[in-house]
């Protein structure tokens, strides 16, 4: 492999690692702090122990979120010393801003954690608010640098180098806001069912535990609110693509000829040197109605733009059909569980529904690295837009390969010691909880 | 003043914050490494209770110095990512460490044999990280890194001589010099003894590695030597930083611990703003400096008030952190007694 390839897949690595801790870090805090105020409410012990335990998981994975969210950022420079030069200073202003919605981060989680005994119960609540609030903030200006990539704006190209630069105009680029909101339901969604599969797998194991009905009904009700909203944002964000990054939506679609009344194709596989897509299910008028709202509104094909210019659209149409087919399962399961809901006034624990419960918890994650990889691979060549391609940006430091293996080895040792940890966190549930018990 | 002599003033703040924060949370990594005698046990769990609540904040400083960085000066970012490339990867591997072990520690089984196996990977990543950063500062302050047109020339191996890795040295010190000095005001009895003990030999070892450092630098890097004797401020500089290691020793025999924490806090500040003030107006000595290194004005301009805006919260929360956690009174010098 070339040591582009490697800078690439360096990047790529740290990136799905870290985006896993990072929606945890926007989540989980969420979660932690509903069960803390529930306890304050209603005194009971269940809710007081599932704080506590949400807090010690929140703890864990916050500090690899942090380290692996450090290594980023000198990633950023290390592999791509082109793109921060061109771009630093353009998108310098949503990674300051983030800088302190992370202090702010770091600062009150240290309070939550350790304060427990320390500070007035007010002031622990409301440090676990802001833990929840800073890192839904941290989401929101690092997404912002990132629709900046995917749509660039606030400055002028000229001779190849950037002038008149805007940072204001640059960090609400075209389509920022159908991004942001898109990331942050699916840090909610993918955290919520994550959470709710471990506790399901725990409530049909011992259908009587208050922990886990206390932890299922949070995590659900964050989970599959946050999924019910997806489908709603995936459409604005289908048709925010399709105005403004068409080549995207050609290969997310595999969409090679541009039509009037495009059919929507699911799955099959998009062959770009013979211009066609063999073996997908075809919905006539499908792509029209979703990307312009009108069956009879012209889609633009890959085949219209530049060859040199096209993203890989096997790998963006299988992600992305990865992505929407998670996404369903996660909202229909929603669904089903908040009409058992309804219909019986309580939360749903027959054995069926936690099993789909069970089966749904990795989902969420897989369609949140899915939906990563649309984007990212959706935009390649360029790792701006239209500016400047990722061979443009790479390092002219060589034999990546060694920190390619390196950091790849770490995070394969951080996740198993995570999944270890996590374990022995949640898997003691606590046996005084259990209904009937003194 | 320009903007970008602001900036260049931000960063050097908020590197003597991470300085006085972060590197002693490096330093506690240290002295858990050296635990050792009868209260070793003890040691070790005066330091993860002194870090554990604030470690994560206290490296956002770094995360901060960053993104200054590359926002306000991206062809030093640049440069000085592809010319460090290797300290700084392992810098990265040694910060991911110990935070990681770190937390694993506080939450993985209690007993003795795992317990062990985090800390050592803890102490021994606290040991790497400042010593890498001490060679990154070495390299830009000797002039070995040069860059032309943005890149970084000169090799991948610009950071390994003497004066970086002296660099490297001497920061760990001083950062184990700071951690043992904080960890004597939290401790009592034969355990604050413990601790004083080792602030005072750190503090020679600190003395021993600054001669050295200042020594070599005469040859391997004649531009901070210059600055360190050739300006106005030189003398006055020199004399404040030795009165305050003075100062430090004096109150660490009398066992004035706050006095002495405060003493050993203003050479640390002192020694990183001397540095600073050395090599000014260069990022990169000698081919980069804060004027030539630096985005549009406007930007700079936009990011100060940024990073103003961002000061007026930040301050507040993180008094409040250290409240909480280290005391009514967390940056009172006046020792005592304990109820």
């Amino acid at each position: 492999m070339t040591d582009l390839g490697y800078a690439r897949w360096l990047m790529g690595t740290s990136l799905a690692f870290h985006i896993v801790f990072a929606a945890v870090g926007v989540a989980m805090p969420l979660l932690m702090v509903l069960a803390e105020w529930r306890w304050r409410r209603t005194g009971a012990a269940e809710w007081l122990d599932l704080a506590r335990r949400w807090a010690k998981g929140t703890a864990i994975l916050f500090a690899v979120g942090a380290v692996s969210g450090t290594v980023i950022s000198f990633e950023l420079g290390l592999l791509w010393p082109g793109f921060m030069r061109f771009a630093g200073p353009i998108i310098g202003m949503p990674f300051s801003l983030e800088g302190f919605a992370f202090f702010a981060e770091a600062i009150f989680l240290g309070i939550y954690l350790y304060g427990w005994e320390r500070v007035s119960p007010r002031l622990h609540l409301a440090s676990g608010a802001a833990v929840a609030a800073s890192g839904a903030l941290s989401a929101f200006f690092v997404t912002l640098a990132n629709a900046w990539m995917n749509h660039p704006a606030g400055f002028d190209l000229v001779l190849g180098l950037p002038t008149n630069v805007d940072p204001v105009a640059a960090m609400f680029p075209p389509g920022w806001a159908h991004e942001v909101i898109h990331v942050l339901l699916s840090c909610y969604a993918a955290t919520g069912f994550a959470v709710a599969g471990i506790h399901a797998w725990h409530l049909m194991k011992e259908p009587v535990s208050r922990f886990h009905r206390a932890a299922l009904a949070v995590s659900l009700a964050v989970g599959g609110a946050a999924a019910l909203l997806q489908p709603l944002s995936g459409d604005f964000s289908a048709r925010q693509v399709a105005e403004h990054q068409p080549v995207k939506l050609a290969a997310m679609e595999a969409h090679f000829h541009t039509a009037r009344g495009a059919p929507l194709l699911l799955g099959g596989i998009p062959d770009a040197a013979a211009g066609e897509t063999r073996w997908a299910v075809e919905i006539p008028y499908g792509l029209s109605l979703l990307a312009f709202h009108d069956p009879g509104a012209e889609v633009r094909g890959l085949l219209d733009f530049p060859r040199d210019t096209w993203p890989n659209p096997l790998l963006v149409h299988l992600a992305f059909d990865a992505m929407v087919g998670l996404g369903t399962i996660l909202a229909l399961v929603a669904l089903w569980g908040l009409a058992l809901a309804v219909r019986r006034r309580a939360l749903p624990a027959d054995r069926r529904f936690l099993g789909a419960v069970v089966l749904a918890g990795p989902l969420g994650f897989l369609a949140l690295e899915a939906g990563w990889l649309v984007t990212e691979w959706g935009r390649q060549p360029f790792t701006i837009w239209g500016a400047m391609r990722t061979a443009e940006a790479v390092t002219p430091v060589r034999d990546l390969a060694v920190p390619f293996w390196t950091f790849t080895a770490l995070y394969l040792f951080l996740a198993v010691m995570v999944v270890v940890l996590l374990r022995r966190q949640i898997g003691g549930a606590p046996r005084a909880n259990v209904e009937g018990a003194p | 003043m320009t903007p970008a002599d602001l900036l260049g003033a931000v960063m050097i703040a908020a590197l003597v914050f991470y300085a006085l924060l972060g590197g002693a949370d490096f330093g506690g990594g240290i002295w858990d490494l050296f635990a050792a005698g009868p209260r070793a046990r003890a040691q070790r769990a005066l330091i993860e209770e002194a870090i554990g609540p604030i470690w994560e904040a206290n490296h956002v400083w770094l995360i901060l110095v960053v993104v200054v960085l590359f926002t306000g000066f991206p062809s030093a970012f640049s440069a000085v990512s592809t010319g460090l490339f290797a300290p700084l990867v392992v810098l990265l591997v040694g910060i991911v460490l110990r935070g990681a072990a770190f937390t694993f520690r506080t939450y993985d089984d209690p007993r003795d044999e795992v317990q062990r196996r985090w800390g050592l990977l803890f102490s021994a990543a606290s040991f790497v990280a400042p010593l890498m950063l001490g060679v990154v500062v070495g390299t830009l302050a000797s002039g070995r890194l040069r860059v032309e047109g943005g890149v970084a020339m000169g090799g991948r191996l610009a950071w390994a001589a003497p004066f970086p890795l002296l660099v490297g040295l001497f920061a760990t010190a001083l950062f184990a010099f700071l951690a043992a000095a904080y960890l004597a005001v939290e401790a009592e009895g034969g355990l604050q003894e413990d601790f004083r003990r080792r602030a005072i030999g750190a503090g020679v070892a600190v003395f021993v590695l600054a001669l050295a450092s200042a020594a070599a630098s005469w040859r391997e890097a004649p531009l901070v030597f210059r600055g360190l004797t050739a300006r106005p401020w030189s003398m006055p500089l020199h004399l404040a930083t030795g009165a305050a290691a003075t100062g430090a020793f004096a109150a660490l025999f009398a066992r004035r611990y706050r006095l002495a924490r405060l003493a050993a806090a203003a050479q640390v500040a002192l020694i990183v703003l001397g540095w600073g003030a050395s090599q000014y107006p260069h990022l990169v000595v000698p081919d980069l400096t804060l004027a030539s290194a630096s985005a549009p004005r406007q930007v700079q301009v936009l990011l100060l008030w940024a990073l103003g805006a961002g000061a007026v919260v930040l301050f507040p929360c993180l008094y409040l952190l250290f409240r909480v956690f280290k005391g009514e009174r967390p940056f009172s010098v006046v020792d005592r007694a304990r109820r």
